[in-house]
C-alpha cells in the first residue's frame, strides 16, 4: 500500500534534494527497507552496523512515534506519512578540555614552512602559532594586498577579510591581489581565489560589509590581531576604537602619494591610534588616494611592514613596532621613527575613558551622509549635466567651458573646446573671462569646479554653471572614449 | 558547504550562549541552500531538554524536532543545522557531538569563555561519519548594516 515518507533536510543529499518519498509497504520496516533500498548511502546514517535503528533516529507514523506502537513491525495504512525525525544531541562532556589548540603540520606543509623550520625563532613551534592564528584584514586594497599575500604565504592559519569593494581597473596598479581579469569582480572573491593558490593550507574568512559601529565588535571579537589597511579615517578610528575596547593589537599602515607609516597600536603595552591623533583632520583636508594619488608600490612597502609586524607579534619575537611610528619618504628614502608614548587623557585608552562603546564615526569626522559632499539645493541650479552640455555645444550656443583642473590632468583627458584655467591661477586670471558670457566649469568630479564658480561669483560674474560629476561623468555619459582617472 | 549566516541570526546565538551560561544553549539553523551553499536567515532557540547535565549537554528531543520540522515546512524553510553552545570549551565538536550527528546539518558551536562569547565555528559530519569537517562561515551584512 501506497505510504509516503518525509525525510528531513539532513537526508535529502542522498534523495536527490526530495522531501518525501513515496513507497509500497505495509509496515514501517518495509517502507525504510524501500527507502534504504533505492537510497542506500542512507543506510550508514539510519541503522547501525547490526542493523538496529540508530539512538537518534526516531520514526513517527502521523503523530505517533513507532516506539509507542509496536516499533518497526507497526503496521501501516494507505495514505500514512512516516516521518524520519532526527533528535540532536551533544555538548562538551566527553572531551578533554584543550587550553591551546596546537594544530598539526602535514608533510606538504612541513616542506612548504622548511625555511621558517630552521630558523631557530620560528622553528615547529612559531609554524604551530602561525597556523593557529586568526587575523583580519580589514581591506583588501592597496595595503590588504600584500600583507594578505605574505600572511599567507607564510602559514597564518585563518585570514579574515572585511571588504564589500568590486575590482576596479584603477586599483590594478598597486592592488597586486587583483589581476586584470578581476575587474568587476568582488575583492574578497577575486582575493580568495589569489590567497587560495598561494597556499590552500589557509582558511579564508570572508566578511562581504563595511565595517561598521554595528558588526565591529562581532567581527573583531573572532580574531587575534587585526590589521588595518583602510584607506579613511572613520574606519580607521573605528578599528582603533574596537581594537581597545577588546584588548587586541592594531597593525597600523597609512600611505599618501610618497610616504607611508607604520605602527603597532596595543592599548594593553603602549599607546593607540588616538594617542597619536586624538582628532581627524578637517574632512576634505586629506585627499584619498583617489583625489591625491599614490605611488603603486607604496602599499607593498608599508603593507609588508605592517605582516613582519604581525608575524612578530604571533611568534612573539623581536621588538614589535608598539610605541613607534615608522615613517618612510619614498622620494627621498629616508626612514624615520617617532617615539610614542600612551596618553593618560586618551578618550579611549587613557586612565577616564569616556568612549566605552563604539560611536559615529562618520559624525565624529564630520563626514556627513551620503560621503559626498552634499550638493545644497542652491549648488543644484548651478549644476548643469553633460548631456544638457553637449546638446547646448553642438547647438552652437556660445558657453565658454573653463577647465580648472591642473595641466597635467589635462594631458590624460580633456573635454574638447574646454579652456585650461587651474583653480589656484583663476584669481589673477578672472580679468581673462567675459563677465557676461555664459560659464560653465568643470574638473575631474565636480568640487574644485564649484570652489571656482563660488569665486567668480564673488568677483561678480553671475552667468555660471558647474558641470555635474565633472569630466568623470563626461565620460560616462558623453563621451566612453575620454579616459577616466 | 560553504554556510552564509545573516549578522542579526549572528548575534542573536552569541548572546543567547551568554546568558545561557555557565549551561548549554541550543536551537535551529533554519534557512535556504543551494547545491554550494547554505544561508541562515533565521535562528530558533531550542528550550535544552537535557535532564542530567545543562552545562555539559544539550538535547533536542524528536517531538521537537518533529515540531520544528513541520513549522519550517509551512514557512517555506529548511532546516539547514544546529547551534549549541561549549561552555568553556574550544569551539570544536566533542567526541558525543561525533555519537550523535547528522549528515549535512550543519553543527555550530559557540564557545564561551568566563561568559562571554569567544568564537564560533562550524562543522559538518564526514560522509564515512568518521569525524567533522569544518565549513567556512561568512557573516552575511542585514540591509541597513551596510555603509553608503
Amino acid at each position: 500500500m501506497s505510504v509516503s515518507i518525509l525525510i528531513p533536510s539532513a537526508l535529502q543529499p542522498f534523495t536527490q534534494g526530495k522531501d518525501e518519498i513515496p513507497v509500497e509497504a505495509a509496515t514501517v520496516e518495509e517502507a525504510l527497507a524501500a527507502l534504504t533500498q533505492s537510497y542506500p548511502e542512507m543506510k550508514l546514517h539510519l541503522f547501525t552496523e547490526d542493523g538496529r535503528l540508530r539512538s537518534f533516529v526516531n520514526i513517527y507514523v502521523g503523530d505517533r512515534d513507532i516506539r509507542h506502537a509496536q516499533g518497526l513491525a507497526t503496521a501501516l495504512n494507505p495514505g500514512d506519512e512516516v516521518m524520519i525525525v532526527p533528535s540532536i544531541a551533544g555538548g562538551t562532556g566527553t572531551l578533554e578540555p584543550k587550553a591551546e589548540p596546537s594544530p598539526n603540520l602535514s608533510t606538504e606543509e612541513l616542506q612548504r614552512y622548511s625555511r621558517h623550520l630552521i630558523l631557530p625563532e620560528v622553528a615547529l613551534e612559531g609554524q604551530k602559532k602561525l597556523k593557529a592564528a586568526r587575523v583580519l584584514c580589514v581591506g583588501a586594497g592597496g595595503l590588504g594586498s600584500p600583507l594578505a599575500m605574505y600572511l599567507a604565504a607564510a602559514g597564518v592559519g585563518t585570514l579574515g577579510i572585511v571588504d564589500f569593494d568590486v575590482v576596479d581597473a584603477t586599483n590594478l596598479h598597486r592592488q597586486i591581489l587583483h589581476t586584470t581579469l578581476d575587474v568587476g569582480k568582488s575583492k574578497l572573491e577575486s582575493a580568495r581565489e589569489t590567497l587560495t593558490a598561494l597556499n590552500p593550507f589557509v582558511r579564508i574568512e570572508e566578511f562581504p560589509t563595511a565595517l561598521t559601529s554595528k558588526n565591529a565588535l562581532e567581527i573583531i571579537r573572532d580574531f587575534d590581531i587585526v590589521v588595518d589597511g583602510t584607506d579613511n579615517f572613520p574606519t580607521r578610528y573605528l578599528v582603533n576604537d574596537a581594537c581597545v575596547l577588546l584588548g587586541k593589537p592594531n597593525v597600523y599602515g597609512a600611505i599618501f602619494r610618497f610616504e607611508g607609516q607604520a605602527s603597532v597600536f596595543w592599548a594593553r603595552r603602549g599607546p593607540c591610534y588616538r594617542c597619536l591623533y586624538p582628532e581627524p583632520p578637517p574632512p576634505g583636508m586629506v585627499p584619498s588616494c583617489a583625489e591625491g594619488g599614490v605611488l603603486g608600490i607604496l602599499p607593498g612597502l608599508v603593507g609588508v611592514i605592517q605582516a613582519t609586524e604581525t608575524i612578530k607579534l604571533i611568534l612573539g619575537v623581536g621588538e614589535p613596532l608598539i610605541g613607534r611610528l615608522l615613517m618612510v619618504n619614498t622620494l627621498k628614502m629616508q626612514w624615520r621613527e617617532l617615539k610614542l608614548k600612551p596618553d593618560p587623557a586618551c578618550p579611549v585608552c587613557g586612565d577616564t575613558p569616556s568612549i566605552r562603546e563604539l560611536i559615529d564615526y562618520e559624525a565624529f569626522c564630520g563626514i556627513n551622509r551620503p560621503a559626498h559632499p552634499t550638493v545644497t539645493a542652491d549648488e543644484e541650479d548651478l549644476e548643469i549635466s553633460c548631456t544638457e552640455l553637449k546638446a547646448r555645444l553642438d547647438r552652437g550656443e556660445p558657453i565658454v567651458v573653463i577647465d580648472v583642473r591642473e595641466p597635467y590632468e589635462a594631458e590624460i583627458a580633456k573635454i574638447p573646446c574646454a579652456r585650461l584655467i587651474p583653480l589656484a591661477d583663476l584669481p589673477d586670471r578672472c580679468s581673462e573671462l567675459d563677465p557676461d558670457a555664459e560659464i560653465v566649469l568643470h574638473c575631474r568630479s565636480g568640487v574644485r569646479s564649484l570652489k571656482a564658480l563660488r569665486l567668480l561669483q564673488s568677483r561678480g560674474f553671475r552667468r555660471l554653471k558647474n558641470l555635474r560629476g565633472g569630466i568623470l561623468a563626461w565620460a560616462d555619459e558623453v563621451d566612453p572614449s575620454v579616459p577616466k582617472y | 558547504m560553504r554556510v552564509h549566516i545573516v549578522s542579526t541570526c549572528h548575534q542573536a546565538l552569541l548572546r543567547q550562549a551568554e546568558s545561557a551560561y555557565p549551561h548549554e544553549c541550543c536551537g535551529l539553523l533554519l534557512g535556504s541552500h543551494d547545491d554550494e551553499t547554505k544561508s541562515i536567515t533565521h535562528v530558533q532557540p531550542i528550550t535544552n531538554e537535557h535532564a542530567d547535565d545543562h552545562s555539559r549537554r544539550y538535547l533536542i528531543t524528536p517531538r521537537q524536532m518533529l515540531q520544528a520540522e513541520r513549522h519550517a515546512r509551512r514557512a517555506g524553510l529548511r532546516i539547514l543545522g544546529i547551534y549549541h553552545s561549549h561552555p568553556d570549551h574550544p569551539a570544536e565538536p566533542s567526541v558525543y557531538d561525533l555519537e550523535w550527528a547528522w549528515p549535512w546539518y550543519s553543527y555550530l558551536i559557540v564557545s564561551v569563555l568566563k561568559g562571554a562569547a569567544e568564537r564560533v565555528m562550524c562543522w559538518t559530519l564526514a560522509h564515512d561519519r568518521s569525524g567533522f569537517l569544518e565549513e567556512p562561515l561568512t557573516l552575511i551584512p542585514n540591509g541597513d548594516d551596510v555603509c553608503p
